[in-house]
C-alpha cells in the first residue's frame, strides 16, 4: 500500500518534517529486527510525546493504514517486521526517564528509554530494577512490557509484566488511556496496565510506564559449575531448588554454546565440557550469600560437577555475564542464521526438555544449541542453518515444529520471553486452545475494530468487524 | 545447495560475504555506536549500515549517492567492531564501500586533496597564512568539493572556534633531521611527523622529540615523509593510501630505524595498517608489513621502555580522552594514562566514557555538523564533571574538537597531547 501526499503532509504537521522518514534507505533500515524476517515499511514517523502518538493514531485509523510501534528492534519473534506495510513507528525519541520516586519505589518513565539506563538509575537511588533480558542494552522499556520480557533473574524475581505498575498507552483511535499507578493494591476495574503487558503493539500503543523497584541487593556472588555430562548439569537445577535455595540466576550453557563464547570472548571457560551452570547469589546480608553459594557449589559437586569456580571480583562477574549475554550472537560464528526458540516448561522437566531437543537435533542433522535461563524452566534451543539451502531451511521448519510439541506435551509453552510475533504464530492454537484465541480476538476488535495496530502478530488475523 | 547471490560489482575491490553475511541483527552494536546514540535513528546504527552493506552487495540495492552517505554518517569509531560478539565489522564494511563508491564513479577534488597537495607536504607548507592546513585541506577544499554551498553561521563559528592557535612555524621547520640520544643510547626511531602535528600541533610534535632523546633515542625526523592516508581511507580512497604507504615505506627503509614513532593516534593506526593494505600487492605485501610491524605510537613505545622519572613536578587535575584510532584501532588503553601518572603532583581523573568518540572524527564539523556536535556535548558533559586543569588526548583531530567543546561548554581547561606534560616534568628539573 502507497500512503497518500495528504496523509504525509498532515504526519509531518503532527511530528516535524525531519521525523517522518520515507528514503528508501531509511525504509530499509527498518524492515527487519532480530530475526531473518524482512519486509519495507511504507513510511517511518518518530513521534517525540504521547500527544504526537494520539495524533498520528487518529490520523492512521481514519486512513486504516497498519502501525507497528518499535522500539530497538531487538525481537526475536519478527514482532516489529511491518508484513503488509504501513508505518513502522519508533519510540526511541520518547527516552526520557520522568521520575525514580524513592519513596514508593517507583520509576516513571517514557517508552523509548532504554532498559539498562533505567537500572543505572535506579542503582544510583540504591533501587534495583530486576528484570535483565539479554537484550538489556539494546532494548527499551515499552518493547520490554510490551513483550513481557524476561531474563536470568526472573528465576528469584519474576518477568517484566511484574514490575508494571501502571501504563500510559495509545489507542487505535488515539484515544489516551492511563491505567494503574503508584499504589501497591489496586482492584479498581480491570487492570489494563497487564492487558497492555505481553500484547505486542496490537492492543495499544505502550507510551509511558510506572515501574516497581526494589531494595538493590547489596552482596552478589557468581559461581560456575562445569559439568561432562550435559544431562548431570540440567538435573543440577532441581538438585538445587529442592534444597529449598532459589539462586538469583541459574543459566545454563551446551558445549556448543560455550566453545563459541569462549572464541568470541577469551575468558577462558571450559571448552572441554558438555554443559557449564553460571548461578548467582544475592541477598543483603553478606555471610547469608556467602553460605549460599557454598552450598550451591556443593550441591553441583553431588551432582557430578568436575569443578565449581567463584568469581573473585566484581570485573571477573561482569566478564561472566557479558559472555552470558553474547552467547546468542557468538553462535553465529558457525553459520550464516540462526533461529533462537524460547520454549518454557514447568522446570522439573528440564533435563526432559534438553534430552528432546538435543535428540531432534540428532535426527534432523541440524546443530541445535541449548541454552538459556535453566533456573526458571524458559530454554533457548538455537538452531544454526543456511537459510540459502532450501534442504536446510525445510529442517529448520520440522525442527522448530517438533521442538514446540515436545515443549507442550511436556506441560509447557512456546514461548517464555520472546513473545508469538509472527513465527510462532502457526503453533499458537496447538498451545493455547481456539477458545483462548476466539476470545483474544474479541478483545483485540473491542479496542482496535479496524485492525490497524501490528495487524497479524501474535494471533491470527480475524474477518473484518461487521459493525464498522 | 546453495543458491549463489549475484555479484553486482565484478573486478572491484568489495568486502567478502563473510565480512557482511553473518549480521544476525541482534542490535548489540546499538548502545555503542555514537551516531544511534545520537540520531535513536537505525539508519545511523551499525545494524542498519551492515544492513543496507548486505543489500548492495548482493545485488539486491543499487549503490544510491543517499545509500554512500549513510557510510559516510558514520564516524568510524570502530566501537561496534569491539561490541559485535560475531566478529562483524561494521565501522570497517561503512569504510570499504566508500571506497566502492570511488572505484564506481571516482570523484574529481580527491585527486586534487589526495593525489596533488598531500603528496607535497612543501605544497602545503607554503600555503601556510594564516589557517595552513585546515583552509587548504579542511573546510575550504572540502565544502567545496562536496558541494557543501551553504555553511550554517554557527557551524563557521565552530569551525573556527576548533583551531588552536596557529603556530608561526611548522614542526618540520623546527626539528632537527637528526636529533641525538641523551645518555646511553637505546635505539634508533624514525619519527613519522604527521600534517596536523606538524602544521598546527608543533608543541606536541617538539615534546614528543624531547621526549624520546631524553630517553636515549636518536630521532630521525625525515623531511619528506607524506601523509599517513588516513584522509584517504576516510574518503574511500585506497589508490592514493596505497600510493602515500608506498612512499612511505620507502623513506622509512632508507632510514634503517629500529621503530617507526608517531604521536598522531590517526597516523599510527593507518601505518598500522599499510601490511594490510597492500596485503594482496605481490612487490609491496611483505615490505608493507615489515613496516607496520615497527610503528608505534608515542605512548606505547615510551611504556615499553624503562623511562627516565621525571623530577618536575605538575600540580593538576588531568582527565584523558582516549582517542578511537588509538584505544580501539591501536589497542592503546593503559600506556598513555601509564605516562600521565608518571608525573608528581598530576592527578588523573577518569571520566565517565573515556573511550566515546569526541565526534571529530576529521571532518565531520563540516560534513555532519549536527550530529558531529550532538557528539561532542555529551562528550564534554563527561569531560566537565571531572572538573580539569588539561584534557589530555594523543589526537590532532581530538584535540581540536575537544578544544571546540570546551569554548562550547564553557570549561577552562587546556587541551595537550599526554607526552607535552611528560615532556614539562623534564623541562622543569632543569630548570
Amino acid at each position: 500500500m502507497a500512503i497518500c501526499t495528504a496523509v504525509v503532509k498532515q504526519l509531518q504537521a503532527i511530528v516535524g518534517r525531519k521525523y517522518v522518514l520515507d528514503s528508501r534507505e531509511d525504509l530499509l533500515c527498518y524492515s527487519f529486527d532480530g530475526t531473518f524476517a524482512e519486509f519495507m515499511p511504507d513510511l517511518v514517523v518518530e513521534p517525540g510525546s504521547t500527544e504526537e502518538v494520539s495524533a498520528i493514531l487518529k490520523l492512521a485509523n481514519e486512513h486504516e493504514i497498519p502501525i507497528i510501534a518499535r522500539g530497538m528492534g531487538s525481537g526475536l519473534a519478527a514482532g516489529t517486521v511491518p508484513f503488509g506495510g504501513g508505518i513502522v513507528l519508533p519510540l526511541n525519541r520518547m527516552d526520557a526517564i520522568l521520575e525514580i520516586d524513592p519513596l514508593n519505589m517507583t520509576a516513571t518513565v517514557e517508552a523509548g528509554v532504554i532498559t539498562f539506563d533505567l537500572q543505572t538509575a535506579a542503582e544510583c537511588h540504591n533501587l534495583f530494577y530486576p528484570p535483565d533480558p539479554s537484550s538489556i542494552k539494546h532494548s527499551t522499556i515499552g518493547g520490554n512490557i510490551a513483550c513481557n520480557a524476561g531474563g536470568p533473574r526472573c528465576l528469584k524475581y519474576g518477568v517484566t509484566g511484574n514490575y508494571v505498575m501502571g501504563v500510559t498507552a495509545v489507542l487505535a483511535d488515539g484515544r489516551i488511556i492511563k491505567s494503574g499507578g503508584k499504589t501497591i493494591k489496586n482492584v479498581t476495574g480491570y487492570n489494563f496496565a497487564q492487558l497492555f503487558t505481553g500484547s505486542e503493539g496490537t492492543l495499544g500503543i505502550i507510551t509511558e510506564a510506572i515501574l516497581k523497584l526494589v531494595s538493590k541487593p547489596h552482596y552478589v556472588r557468581t559461581a560456575v559449575a562445569a559439568f561432562d555430562s550435559l544431562d548431570d548439569a540440567s538435573r543440577t537445577v532441581n538438585a538445587v531448588l529442592s534444597a529449598g535455595i532459589v539462586p538469583a540466576t541459574m543459566e545454563l550453557m551446551d558445549e556448543t554454546a560455550i566453545i563459541c563464547i569462549e572464541e568470541a570472548m577469551h575468558l577462558g571457560l571450559p571448552v572441554d565440557k558438555e554443559a557449564i551452570l553460571i548461578i548467582e547469589a544475592d541477598g543483603f546480608d553478606q555471610d547469608g550469600v556467602r553460605h549460599e553459594i557454598e552450598a550451591i557449589a556443593r550441591i553441583c559437586q553431588d551432582t557430578g560437577a568436575s569443578s565449581v569456580q567463584v568469581a573473585k571480583d566484581e570485573a571477573e562477574r561482569a566478564d561472566l555475564w557479558r559472555a552470558r549475554r553474547s552467547v546468542g550472537p557468538s553462535l553465529a560464528r558457525r553459520a550464516p542464521n540462526k533461529l533462537g526458540e524460547d520454549i518454557s516448561v514447568p522446570r522439573s522437566q528440564i533435563p526432559e526438555a534438553v534430552r528432546r531437543i538435543k535428540e531432534i537435533s540428532r535426527r534432523l542433522e541440524l546443530p541445535i544449541v541449548v541454552f538459556g535461563h535453566a533456573g526458571d524452566g524458559n530454554l533457548h534451543p538455537n538452531i544454526l542453518f543456511d537459510q540459502r539451502d532450501p534442504d536446510q531451511w525445510d529442517r529448520v521448519q520440522r525442527a522448530v515444529t517438533e521442538i514446540f510439541a515436545a515443549a507442550v506435551d511436556l506441560g509447557g509453552t512456546l514461548s517464555g520471553e520472546h513473545g508469538v510475533g509472527t513465527l510462532k504464530l502457526p503453533y499458537l492454537e496447538s498451545d493455547v486452545g481456539r477458545i483462548s484465541i476466539e476470545v483474544q480476538q474479541l478483545i483485540k476488535r473491542a479496542l482496535d475494530p479496524k485492525g490497524i495496530l501490528n495487524p497479524g502478530k501474535a494471533l491470527p488475523l480475524m474477518e473484518p468487524s461487521s459493525h464498522d | 545447495m546453495v543458491v549463489e547471490s549475484p555479484k553486482p560489482f565484478p573486478n572491484m575491490e568489495v568486502p567478502t560475504e563473510d565480512e557482511y553475511l553473518y549480521c544476525i541483527r541482534c542490535g548489540a552494536c546499538l548502545y555503542t555506536c555514537p551516531t544511534y546514540r545520537e540520531t535513536v535513528r537505525e539508519t545511523d546504527s551499525p545494524r542498519g549500515r551492515i544492513f543496507l552493506a548486505r543489500k548492495l552487495l548482493d545485488g539486491s540495492e543499487e549503490i544510491t549517492p543517499n545509500l554512500i552517505e549513510q557510510m559516510y554518517r558514520c564516524l568510524a569509531c570502530g566501537a561496534c567492531n569491539v561490541a559485535c560478539a560475531v566478529g562483524n565489522k561494521p565501522a570497517d564494511i561503512a569504510l570499504q564501500l566508500r571506497w566502492l563508491a570511488q572505484q564506481v564513479e571516482p570523484a574529481g577534488w580527491k585527486e586534487v586533496v589526495f593525489h596533488k597537495t598531500l603528496t607535497r607536504p612543501g605544497l602545503m607548507e607554503a600555503g601556510t597564512v594564516p589557517l595552513r592546513l585546515y583552509q587548504l585541506l579542511g573546510f575550504r577544499t572540502v565544502a567545496n568539493a562536496l558541494r557543501i554551498t551553504s555553511l550554517l553561521p554557527r557551524q563557521l563559528r565552530d569551525m573556527e572556534r576548533q583551531l588552536p592557535g596557529i603556530p608561526a612555524r611548522t614542526a618540520r621547520s623546527q626539528i632537527a633531521e637528526v636529533t641525538p640520544a641523551m645518555g646511553e643510547h637505546r635505539a634508533r626511531v624514525g619519527f613519522f611527523l604527521g600534517c596536523a602535528q606538524n602544521l598546527l600541533f608543533t608543541e606536541g610534535s617538539k615534546a614528543t622529540v624531547r621526549v624520546l632523546a631524553r630517553n636515549g633515542n636518536q630521532v630521525i625526523t625525515p623531511r619528506s615523509a607524506q601523509c599517513c592516508g588516513m584522509p584517504a581511507i576516510g574518503y574511500g580512497d585506497w589508490d592514493a593510501l596505497r600510493a602515500f604507504a608506498r612512499h612511505n615505506i620507502e623513506l622509512f627503509e632508507k632510514l634503517d630505524v629500529d621503530f617507526i614513532v608517531t604521536d598522531c593516534a590517526t597516523c599510527g593506526s593507518s601505518l598500522k595498517e599499510y601490511g594490510h593494505y597492500l596485503a594482496g600487492d605481490p612487490v609491496w605485501a611483505e615490505r608493507a608489513a615489515d613496516f607496520s610491524a615497527r610503528v608505534k605510537d608515542i605512548s606505547e613505545y615510551l611504556s615499553s621502555l624503562e623511562l627516565v622519572k621525571p623530577a618536575g613536578r605538575i600540580k593538576a587535575r588531568v582527565t584523558y580522552h582516549d582517542p578511537c584510532h588509538l584505544v580501539r584501532a591501536q589497542e592503546v588503553r593503559d600506556q598513555p594514562r601509564q605516562l600521565l601518572q608518571m608525573i608528581e603532583g598530576l592527578e588523573l581523573v577518569e571520566m565517565n566514557e573515556a573511550d566515546w568518540c569526541c565526534g571529530s572524527a576529521g571532518t565531520q564539523i563540516i560534513t555532519h555538523y549536527e550530529t558531529s556536535m550532538g557528539v561532542l556535548d555529551k562528550k564534554m558533559a563527561n569531560v566537565a564533571a571531572t572538573e580539569p586543569d588539561y584534557v589530555a588526548s594523543g589526537c590532532p583531530g581530538c584535540q581540536m574538537q575537544l578544544t571546540l567543546g570546551c569554548k562550547r561548554s564553557g570549561i577552562q581547561a587546556d587541551i595537550v597531547h599526554p607526552v607535552q606534560l611528560l615532556d614539562r616534568a623534564y623541562q622543569d628539573e632543569q630548570d
